[in-house]
């Protein structure tokens, strides 16, 4: 299909650490049409972050993609050599980090990063890459841009930090931007700002964007489309809307009980237990220890991700039978 | 003064923190930080107050100078009608002790407030060494009570901090606070740092041993939501100083500060249908160190005017309703 940006299939990222082997993910499968909003949401551990590094190809040591196809504008990119990935890093893709203090370089200004990457992407001389740094700063919304540039990181509070990590991301117009965690460390009013910054980068530019969170909150008001991730399999994709109104995956359901609203208070229902091991991942289906619905089947197959409606796909055995209310009164 | 229902009365309490300009030989004092600055609440027996902010409002500070762990630079605290900074300046250390067995505080991260060192069994019985008010041949029963208080099992008593989820470690956490038979507790930020299916664990099990030990909390939160969930009473810090207070549902539905307005319009609501205007706030906060001039917000305020920025607003429960509100256009938004 022509509008597929991306798309991965079976990928499967391990961690070969000491202690054994981590399946950080194992068997994720994920379609992004251009021009979307897509949510990836899951809790510590379910291999969110993972596969933005897979994509991108920065899997930290020992991580290693063991299996699986991902496929950018329809070429494979597993099978791409280290200076081909380079080659698309900013300017066909990029990511916004959770953490600003850790993810710009504290010996450089901000012009030079992100100069830098103007000059080696986009050929550009050093006074045109100042002036479209400067351009850059202007279209993150931060005031007075010419002094900003030249501060170093830890003259810039968190919220104007995470400013410049997305404009050094949008520097070379990607098509394709993975915002992983990026409001987590900052404020709530910050957050509304880069939120509101994001949404709005996002129509104009027409960019596509995979937001990486574990709120809910974020995920109702930032995405079209949303998949659910646990212990590094896919539980439930759907669109968003359908997502919170009728969920189909016990997980999901469990999820959107669990989590409190400002709108108003109810008792909130407890997942039992904790996240899984990833050396010894349940067996059957990964979240069988914890569901309130699990029958003896559960510990021993795992579910397929099934086919619910258009766009909603499940990965549960019981989604036919299972009467799975929606997160709050409709 | 003191009314038998309110476990804890806070009067006008601030606290400084001097920045220093160092020299060669001498230190300086070149301004201060106002951390918390003349901040007035209670705390009714067996209520939860949530206490609600940004990073650097206070809000934990405000925490500790109340448990005596910062000394307030001025102002009163008393704890079941007690004076508290009184005993710690002049009191005896059995008179301290007692106080520190009825306030105790449960801290954000407990991957950091657990001694690794130490065993379950050591960290919660080392509240019975200090404070000996459990004869020793009882210190094993106690601790598996406390444990099973918070949904932990007896073997667990054996094991290290290490070995354990940040969900189970907050249980520890809790169970050492409770290991002084406390009657007021503050939680700081209890579940900022766990995972999202862990929280509602611990929210609920606060609020279960609330009522089964007729605990007071001051419950400590830069999540709006949550504080929605477990408080009774909210009150909202703004640069060291409280600009709101009213009854949780009377804050959330008819916030009257612009602050406050701002603040819960900010929070992503888990619902897509769900579609408010984000009151998006220009900005950020303002450095304590030089607080702007009377009303702390009217930088930021959207609808600031010119009495804003002259005079400070009264902290005024202007309906008479138990909702206090410092904001000059507070009538504005009734």
């Amino acid at each position: 299909m022509d509008d597929r940006l991306l798309e991965i299939s079976n990928l499967r990222t391990y961690f070969f650490t000491e202690a054994g082997v981590v399946k950080a993910l194992d068997g994720m499968s994920l379609v992004v049409n251009k021009g979307q909003a897509v949510g990836l949401v899951g809790e510590s551990g379910s291999g969110k972050s993972v596969t933005a590094q897979s994509v991108l190809r920065i899997v930290p040591r020992p991580g290693r993609i063991v299996d699986g196809s991902v496929k950018f504008e329809g070429e494979e990119l597993l099978t791409k050599k280290e200076d081909e990935m380079r080659k698309l890093r900013g300017p066909k893709m990029a990511i916004v980090f959770q953490d600003p203090t850790t993810s710009l370089n504290p010996l450089y200004t901000v012009e030079k990063q992100l100069t830098d990457i103007l000059m080696l992407h986009r050929d550009l001389s050093k006074e045109s890459a100042s002036k479209q740094a400067l351009h850059l700063l202007d279209r993150v919304g931060i005031q007075d841009p010419e002094r900003r540039l030249k501060t170093y990181p830890h003259e810039l509070s968190g919220g104007m930090k995470q400013r410049i990590a997305i404009a050094r991301a949008l520097a070379c117009d990607p098509g394709l931007l993975f915002a992983d965690e990026p409001t987590t460390n900052l404020d709530v009013t910050i957050q509304a700002q880069v939120l509101e910054l994001l949404k709005q980068l996002q129509k104009e530019l027409k960019m596509t964007m995979v937001m990486i969170t574990h709120d809910m909150g974020i995920i109702a008001d930032m995405t079209e489309r949303v998949t659910v991730l646990y212990a590094g399999k896919v539980m439930e994709v759907a669109e968003t809307p359908t997502l919170f109104k009728s969920p189909k995956h016990p997980y999901t359901e469990a999820l959107l009980k669990a989590v409190p609203s400002v709108k108003q208070t109810r008792t909130l229902e407890v997942i039992p237990g904790n996240i899984p091991n990833l050396i010894e991942p349940p067996t059957g289906c990964v979240f069988h220890p914890r569901c309130k619905y699990a029958k003896d089947i559960c510990v021993k197959k795992e579910p397929e991700l099934e086919k619910v409606a258009e766009g909603h796909y499940a990965a549960c055995h019981f989604w036919r039978e299972l009467e799975l209310g929606p997160g709050r009164g409709t | 003064m003191h009314s038998a229902d309110r476990i804890l009365e806070v009067g006008s309490l601030v606290k400084y923190f001097a920045v220093f300009e160092r020299g060669i030989f001498r230190k300086k004092t070149v301004g201060q930080v106002h951390a918390v600055d003349n901040v007035t609440f209670h705390i009714f027996t067996g209520e939860t107050l949530g206490l609600v902010g940004e990073s650097g409002c206070g809000k934990t500070t405000a925490g500790k100078v109340i448990l005596m762990l910062e000394p307030p630079t001025s102002g009163s605290i008393r704890f079941e009608g007690k004076d508290v900074v009184d005993t710690f300046d002049n009191g005896n250390q059995d008179e301290m002790k007692q106080l520190r067995r009825g306030m105790q505080m449960v801290f954000q991260n407990p991957y950091n407030s657990l001694d690794p060192r130490m065993t379950v069994y050591d960290i919660i019985s080392e509240a019975f060494v200090i404070h000996k008010h459990i004869p020793k041949n009882q210190w094993t029963d106690r601790v598996y009570e406390l444990l099973r208080m918070v949904n932990l099992e007896e073997y667990h008593a054996e094991r290290y901090p290490h070995e354990f989820s940040g969900g189970q470690r907050q249980r520890i956490a809790i169970a050492r606070a409770l290991a002084v038979d406390p009657k007021f507790v503050i939680l700081d930020e209890p579940v900022s740092s766990l995972d999202v299916s862990i929280r509602a664990q611990i929210l609920n099990l606060l609020i279960d041993l609330q009522k089964k030990e007729r605990l007071s909390y001051l419950y400590i939160s830069h999540d709006l939501s949550s504080v929605r969930q477990i408080s009774q009473r909210v009150a909202v810090m703004y640069l060291g100083e409280i600009v709101e207070l009213a009854s949780a549902n009377e804050l959330f539905d008819r916030p009257l500060h612009p602050y406050t307005q701002a603040l819960i319009s900010a929070v992503p609501v888990p619902d897509p249908e769900h579609k408010t205007t984000r009151i998006i706030l220009p900005g950020e906060v303002p450095s304590p160190i030089n607080p702007p001039k009377a009303c702390r917000f009217h930088p930021r305020c959207p609808y600031a005017s010119d009495i804003c920025k002259e005079v400070a607003p009264t902290f005024e429960d202007r309906l008479v309703t138990g909702h206090f509100v410092a904001c000059h256009h507070a009538d504005k938004f009734v």
